[in-house]
């Protein structure tokens, strides 16, 4: 038998393969199945299908996180509706309002385990590589297939190694390596392909970095991105199954189309120009840019740690004059954490506004929308135009470090002066 | 399956934000509604100058960004009838075979300009451009590909087959 990429494998189990190679289209059965606030648009095309029952209500799981708590009329009705359903399809998992981002709770519960093969109709889907799994972003009408048939049609991809390697410098964090990533790739450099993470860089297991990195893999057009199990074995619940278990390495020979690699020790903090992710440049290029809104949150960087380094910048000082700092934390978790640790307090003593968990202002539905002209720093994951708020605002995206001492100064800063 | 029609030219990269803005995406599902919106931040009358059966022409990557469906239908809704482009991000491009709005990848299609009258065979991929008088060769998609997007999309194709005809 071939020897396989850690993708191969988990694509040759779910389709019942012994084997599968790059571009063959194979029918898949997930492991586990994730929609959020499109559920309605998700159930709709359910009916389309003919469909009555779900075929396999246990593996569905259903987050509202999108524009929670409802920011509109329709979304309120539309929520209510998802309620109904997953009442009456027995829908397995269901997290309401208030619950937190749907990536970080499925992590979070252990939902997700090494060698899974994960769909969610959500582009970043690829965060589910952190623990070993294989996550892939579909629409809508992919997922109501899911639901009506148990399955999906995917193309096998091509796998990319990537090697980082060493540790980053004071003020570098996974998100300077990301941005580096998705910068070295290109907005279309990963397409169609899975990014297999390796490297000394991984030695040290932290769950939220490794979801940052593979979080950031889709903005390079990747299909899916994993780090394999070796890296963090004891940090989370590995399946029962004993099946899922064996996709959780790669074949020591397995094949890849390409070899990358970052040395994560060169780098300095960086930031995301206006309004292509790839777009990066070091910070210290773009310092005194002035900001309207520092934007601290998301699947990207809305974890415990990243509000722990912000608040270590935020602690004792306050945030500048006229600029709005929005924290919305991922998830009900990392909240209660977060307030128990005095972060929240230190933040808002900082002039922080804090959101309830969910997705907060990220693409532009609620929570804090920008107005024609302004400038926001974000932890976030996307700086197209129009994504949140007006199309003549301008988006930075950079570490919560960065987004932290920016926010303090009112103009884009370099974090490194106020960790020395 | 042939199509007629002018083109609309976009550049590389257009994210899915900018064909429908997730400020939409989340106030309606009404389908036409959205369309009215497609394209907006770019250009604020492209509705307006779209006639039924034209084509957007674009660059690499067209539809890099979310997972948003609404993406595909609401340029379906604005009676779009492909979408010509030198490349796709994968999931706009999944999303328009499974909603059934073809699309065409060429490598040539820069050579296509605002305006031109282009007509399409979806099935063979041939691409006529009868302002230039050009023709140009789209690749071919995956049989089940193509069988989807002959059938309307996936929701009749699994009522057609009771499953997936991979």
């Amino acid at each position: 038998m071939s020897e396989m990429t850690l993708c191969e494998k988990v694509l040759a189990r779910a389709s019942g393969k012994d084997s599968v190679t790059p571009g063959e289209i194979i029918e898949a059965k997930p492991d586990v199945a994730m929609s959020h606030d499109n559920t309605y648009l998700v159930y709709r095309s359910f009916v389309d299908t003919g469909a009555t029952e779900i075929s396999d209500p246990g593996s569905i799981a259903v987050v509202l996180d999108h524009r929670a708590p409802a920011s509109t009329v329709n979304a309120a009705d539309s929520q209510k509706e998802i309620r109904r359903i997953v009442k009456e399809f027995g829908i397995g998992r269901f997290f309401d309002v208030g619950s937190g981002i749907c990536h970080q709770l499925l992590v979070e519960d252990g939902i997700v385990q090494p060698g899974m093969l994960v769909i969610g109709s959500d582009s970043h889907s690829t965060t589910y590589g952190a623990v070993g799994a294989i996550g892939i972003g579909i629409g809508a009408m992919d997922m109501a297939s899911i639901w009506a048939k148990g399955s999906l049609w995917l193309k096998v991809p091509e796998s990319i190694r990537l090697e980082i390697a060493g540790a980053p410098r004071l003020g570098v964090y996974a998100k300077d390596i990301a941005l580096k990533m998705v910068s070295e790739l290109g907005p279309m450099g990963a397409d169609y392909c899975c990014i297999e993470f390796h490297g000394s860089y991984f030695s040290t297991p932290n769950l939220s970095e490794r979801m940052t990195l593979c979080n950031m893999a889709a903005e390079a057009g990747a299909k899916c991105a994993t780090v394999p199990s070796r890296f963090f074995k004891n940090e989370v619940t590995h399946s029962d199954s004993k099946s899922v278990r064996a996709c959780e390495l790669p074949d020591d020979k397995a094949e890849y189309g390409r070899e990358l690699s970052i040395d994560a020790g060169a780098l300095e903090p960086l930031v995301a120009l206006p309004s292509l992710v790839s777009n990066c440049a070091p910070v210290s290029s773009v310092e005194g840019e002035p900001i309207d809104q520092a934007f601290l949150g998301t699947c990207t960087n809305g974890r415990l740690d990243d509000l722990m380094i912000a608040s270590s910048i935020l602690k004792g000082r306050r945030i500048s004059g006229g600029v709005r700092l929005i924290v919305t934390p991922a998830s009900r978790e990392i909240y209660l954490s977060a307030m128990k640790n005095g972060i929240i307090e230190t933040l808002i003593d900082a002039g922080a506004v804090v959101t309830n968990p969910g997705c907060g202002p990220c693409m532009g539905a609620h929570q804090g929308l920008l107005a024609d002209g302004e400038v926001c720093i974000s932890s976030g994951n996307r700086n197209f135009r129009g994504r949140m708020g007006s199309s003549e605002a301008r988006i930075y995206l950079a570490s919560p470090a960065t987004v932290a001492a920016s926010a303090i100064e009112g103009k884009i800063a370099d974090p490194r002066s106020y960790l020395r | 399956m042939n199509l007629k029609g002018k083109a609309h030219k976009f550049g590389d990269s257009i994210n899915t934000d900018y064909i429908i803005s997730g400020k939409y995406k989340f106030k309606t599902l009404d389908m036409d509604e959205l369309a009215t919106h497609v394209m907006e931040d770019l250009d604020p009358d492209f509705c307006s100058k779209v006639t039924a059966g034209d084509f957007i022409v674009a660059g690499k990557n067209f539809g890099l960004g979310s997972s948003r469906e609404q993406a595909p239908l609401a340029i379906k809704h604005a009676k779009i009838s492909a979408v010509i482009a030198r490349s796709f991000a994968r999931i706009f491009f999944r999303n328009a075979i499974n909603t059934g709005l073809p699309i065409l990848i060429c490598r040539d299609a820069d050579r296509i300009d605002e305006g031109d009258e282009l007509e399409v065979d979806l099935s063979s991929g041939l691409i006529i451009n009868r302002t230039k008088e050009e023709e140009l060769k789209a690749e071919k998609l995956p049989p089940i590909m193509i069988r989807i997007l002959e059938e309307g999309g996936l929701a009749e194709h699994l009522i057609r087959h009771g499953g997936f005809e991979v």
